[in-house]
C-alpha cells in the first residue's frame, strides 16, 4: 500500500477546512490510507508569480521536506499542483512534482475509479479553472467524476474556458480589470440557475463566491465535496 | 514600478463603446482561428516544428543574418544594417531623398511601427502614407493602432464611416457605413496614392537565409501594388524574421493565416528575390533592424519572445486584452506577447506590462509556436523591480509560511480575530490593501474549527 500524503493547501488551511475532509472521506471511501503531515504551509506559487522567487524557493523546499518521502501526494487545488509538477523542477530540482496529483488525476489515473459512491441530487455547473485545466491538462477528468454522481444534474456553464479573473496578486494589481472579468463569470454562472457552482480550485471560487455573495447566483463548491456527498 | 497599465486599463474599462468593440471583434475571431486550426490534424505538430525552427534561428542568427545578407546581395538588393529605431529610421529617409521623393507608400508593418517611421518622416518634411484599410483609418484618426493585425479593432464601422467623412479630402458625397461602401472609398483614395508613389516602406513577414528571399502575407492587396509599382523598395526586417531555408515556409504559412484570420490561407502571398530586371522595383533596399533583439537573445527564457510571427491570436484569446483594448499596454505591441517583449525591447521601461495578465494561460494555448507567455510573464516578474511596500509584505508573508508552528499560529490569529463576522459568513469591507479586493468581491471568514483542530480530534 503506497503511502499518500494530503496538501490540503494554504487557503483551505485559513478558509475552507471543509474541502480536505470531503478528500479524506472520498480517498477513505475508496480504502485508502491518508496521512496529513502537521507542517505543510503553502506551495510557494504567490511568491512564484508575483515575482518573489527566492521566497518561492525556500517554500518549495519546505514543501519536498515535509512531502518528500511520499509515494504520492493528493491536493485539492489544480493550480498548486502545477506549481509543483510544472515550477518546481526550474526552482529546486528534484522529482517530487511528478508525484504531486490533483485529485481528479489521483482518483482517474492512479485508483482508476470514475463512480466514488457519491449521491448529491442537485443542479450544478462546472467552471473548469485555468491553472488545472491548461497547465495540468485535467481535461475534462473532475467533469468525469461528477458524471458519475447520483442524482446531479449538470448544467453547461456558457464561456466556461473563459479565466474568472483571479490570477492571485493580479485580483490586487489589476483589480479592475479583474473585477470585469469576474463580472462576466458571474453573470454566466448565474445564467445557468444552477445551485452549485463547481470547480477544481477554491482560490478561483473565492473570488467568483465573492461577486456572487453580491450579485446573486450559484453557491460556490469545491466538486470534491460533490463527490465526498452521499445525502 | 510603473502604474501606467492598470491606470490606463480603469480608463479603458469605463469606455463601453470600445469594450463592446473588442469583445464582439475579439470573439469573432477566435472562433474563426479555433475552427480553422482545428481543421489540421497535424496542428500540434506544425506547432512543435514552428517552435523548433524559431529556437534553431535563435540559435544561428549571426550566421544566418550574415547568409541572408550574402544572398541578397547577390540578387541584387542593398543590404543595410540598423542598430536601433534611429539608424533604421534615417537610413530610410535617406534612401527616400536619393530616389528624389518627398512621399513613400506604406504596407502594414510592426517593424516601422517600432521604429516610429510616420513620426520620423514628418518631423524630416517627408510623408509616409499608409495603405492598409485599417491602418489608414488609423493614420486618419490620427491615432494610435490598437492591435497588431486589426490595429482599428477598437472602433466599429459607424465611427469609421464619421472619420472617412471627417478626414478624407476625397471622400464621397453621401459615404454610408455599409463595409463595401467604406472600402470602396479607401481604394479610390489610396489609387492615386499607388499611382504617383516613387518609393515603398515595408516589413516583412519572414527573411529565408537560404535565398535572400523576403516575403509579405497580406490580405487587401495594397501590399501587393506598394511591392510591385514604385521604382524604389524599401523593407525594415527584425534580424528575428530569419528563417534558414525556403522550405521552413511551408510550416509557417500554414500557422500564420489559420492563426491571425482564421483563413486557411490568406489572399495574397508575395516573395521577392533581390530585383528582377525591368519587372517591379529596380532599387530594392533591405534594413536588417536590431533594435533591441540582441539583447533578448541573451536571455534564456525571455528569448523565445523573438519567435513572434506577429499573427496576434493571442490578442485575440486574451481575456484582460478584450477588455482593455491594445491602447492600455502603451507599446506597439499590445496583449500578452507586448506584455513580454514590450520590457524586454526597452529595458527599464513597462514593467508593470508583465503584471498585466491573470496567468489563464490562454495564449500560450493558441500560440502557433508555443511561446511558453505564462513562462516569460513569471520570468519577468521574477527578473524585474518591486514595489518596496509590497517586497515587505510578501517577505513578511514568506517568514510566516516557513516557519509551520508561526503559521499555524497565525492561522489560530486570523480565526480569532475573525469572530465578529463568523455568523455572517464574510466580510463586505477591508482596509487597504484589501480594499482592493472587497472593492468588487466579498471576502470569506476563517472557520470556527480549522482541518487541523478536525484531524487532531479525529486522531485522538
Amino acid at each position: 500500500m503506497s503511502r499518500i500524503g494530503l496538501f490540503i493547501t494554504c487557503i483551505n488551511d485559513a478558509l475552507y477546512p471543509q474541502t480536505p475532509k470531503a478528500v479524506v472521506a472520498v480517498l477513505e471511501r475508496l480504502g485508502y490510507e491518508v496521512d496529513f503531515p502537521q507542517d505543510q504551509t503553502c506551495c510557494g506559487q504567490m511568491h512564484a508569480n508575483s515575482g518573489y522567487r527566492k521566497d518561492a524557493v525556500r517554500l518549495a523546499k519546505s514543501f519536498d521536506r515535509v512531502f518528500g518521502a511520499y509515494d504520492a501526494v493528493v491536493t485539492p487545488s489544480g493550480s498548486c499542483a502545477a506549481m509543483a509538477r510544472e515550477q518546481y523542477p526550474a526552482l529546486i530540482g528534484g522529482d517530487i512534482g511528478e508525484r504531486v496529483y490533483e485529485l481528479s488525476e489521483f482518483l482517474l489515473d492512479h485508483a482508476g475509479v470514475e463512480d466514488v459512491g457519491a449521491r448529491f441530487p442537485h443542479t450544478v455547473a462546472y467552471h473548469p479553472t485555468c491553472h488545472g485545466t491548461r497547465v495540468l491538462g485535467l481535461g475534462d477528468k473532475p467533469l468525469r467524476l461528477l458524471r458519475a454522481v447520483e442524482g446531479i444534474e449538470l448544467i453547461d456553464l456558457p464561456e466556461a474556458d473563459q479565466c474568472c479573473g483571479f490570477g492571485g496578486t493580479f485580483a490586487l494589481k489589476n483589480a479592475e480589470v479583474s473585477s470585469a472579468m469576474l463580472d462576466d463569470k458571474r453573470r454566466h454562472a448565474a445564467g445557468t440557475g444552477a445551485e452549485y457552482l463547481a470547480a477544481a480550485d477554491n482560490s478561483c471560487l473565492t473570488h467568483i463566491g465573492g461577486g456572487l455573495s453580491r450579485a446573486g447566483g450559484p453557491e460556490p463548491i469545491h466538486y470534491a465535496e460533490i463527490l465526498a456527498s452521499t445525502e | 514600478m510603473s502604474a501606467a497599465f492598470p491606470k490606463a486599463a480603469k480608463v479603458a474599462l469605463g469606455m463601453p463603446q470600445l469594450r463592446s468593440n473588442l469583445a464582439h471583434a475579439t470573439g469573432t475571431i477566435r472562433d474563426k482561428r479555433a475552427k480553422a486550426a482545428g481543421e489540421l490534424d497535424d496542428w500540434q505538430r506544425l506547432r512543435d516544428t514552428a517552435a523548433a525552427v524559431k529556437a534553431d534561428v535563435q540559435h544561428r542568427m549571426p550566421e544566418l543574418a550574415v547568409t541572408f545578407e550574402r544572398n541578397a546581395i547577390a540578387a541584387g538588393a542593398t543590404v543595410h544594417w540598423a542598430r536601433d529605431a534611429a539608424e533604421a529610421n534615417a537610413i530610410a529617409a535617406r534612401i527616400t531623398r536619393e530616389a528624389g521623393a518627398e512621399e513613400v507608400v506604406k504596407i502594414k508593418s510592426m517593424a516601422t511601427q517600432e521604429t516610429g517611421l510616420n513620426e520620423y518622416f514628418a518631423a524630416e518634411g517627408l510623408a509616409a502614407w499608409e495603405t492598409d484599410l485599417a491602418e489608414l483609418i488609423v493614420q486618419l484618426a490620427e491615432d494610435e493602432p490598437s492591435h497588431i493585425l486589426v490595429p482599428a479593432i477598437h472602433y466599429n464601422r459607424t465611427e469609421i464611416r464619421d472619420i472617412f467623412k471627417g478626414r478624407m479630402p476625397d471622400a464621397p458625397e453621401g459615404l454610408t457605413d455599409d463595409p463595401a461602401a467604406l472600402a470602396e472609398a479607401a481604394r479610390l483614395h489610396l489609387r492615386r496614392r499607388f499611382l504617383s508613389a516613387k518609393v515603398a516602406v515595408s516589413g516583412a513577414n519572414f527573411a529565408v537565409a537560404e535565398t535572400g528571399s523576403l516575403v509579405v502575407v497580406e490580405s487587401e492587396g495594397n501590399g501587393r501594388m506598394c511591392l510591385t509599382m514604385p521604382e524604389t523598395l524599401i523593407s525594415i526586417v527584425g534580424i528575428e524574421k530569419l528563417l534558414p531555408c525556403f522550405e521552413d515556409l511551408e510550416v509557417f504559412m500554414q500557422l500564420l493565416p489559420r492563426s491571425s484570420t482564421g483563413e486557411r490561407m490568406n489572399p495574397y502571398t508575395s516573395v521577392w528575390t533581390g530585383v528582377a530586371a525591368g519587372d517591379g522595383p529596380q532599387n530594392v533596399h533591405i534594413i536588417l533592424l536590431d533594435n533591441g533583439r540582441t539583447d533578448v537573445l541573451a536571455d534564456e527564457v525571455g528569448r523565445q519572445a523573438l519567435s513572434c510571427i506577429r499573427c496576434s491570436a493571442c490578442l485575440n484569446v486574451c481575456p484582460v486584452y478584450e477588455r482593455t483594448g491594445g491602447h492600455a499596454y502603451g507599446h506597439v505591441y499590445p496583449g500578452p506577447i507586448g506584455a513580454i517583449l514590450a520590457p524586454q525591447l526597452e529595458p527599464g521601461r513597462h514593467d508593470d506590462l508583465p503584471y498585466a495578465s491573470s496567468l489563464c494561460g490562454a495564449c500560450y494555448e493558441v500560440c502557433p509556436v508555443k511561446i511558453d507567455i505564462p513562462e516569460v510573464l513569471v520570468h519577468l516578474r521574477q527578473t524585474g523591480p518591486h514595489g518596496v511596500g509590497e517586497k515587505a509584505a510578501m517577505s513578511a508573508a514568506e517568514a510566516v509560511m516557513a516557519r509551520p508552528r508561526l503559521w499555524r499560529a497565525a492561522l489560530g490569529a486570523a480565526r480569532f480575530f475573525s469572530r465578529p463576522w463568523r455568523r455572517r459568513g464574510f466580510m463586505r469591507r477591508l482596509p487597504w490593501p484589501g480594499s482592493k479586493w472587497t472593492a468588487s468581491r466579498d471576502m470569506p471568514v476563517p472557520p470556527g474549527e480549522s482541518f487541523r483542530d478536525w484531524w487532531k480530534e479525529r486522531e485522538r
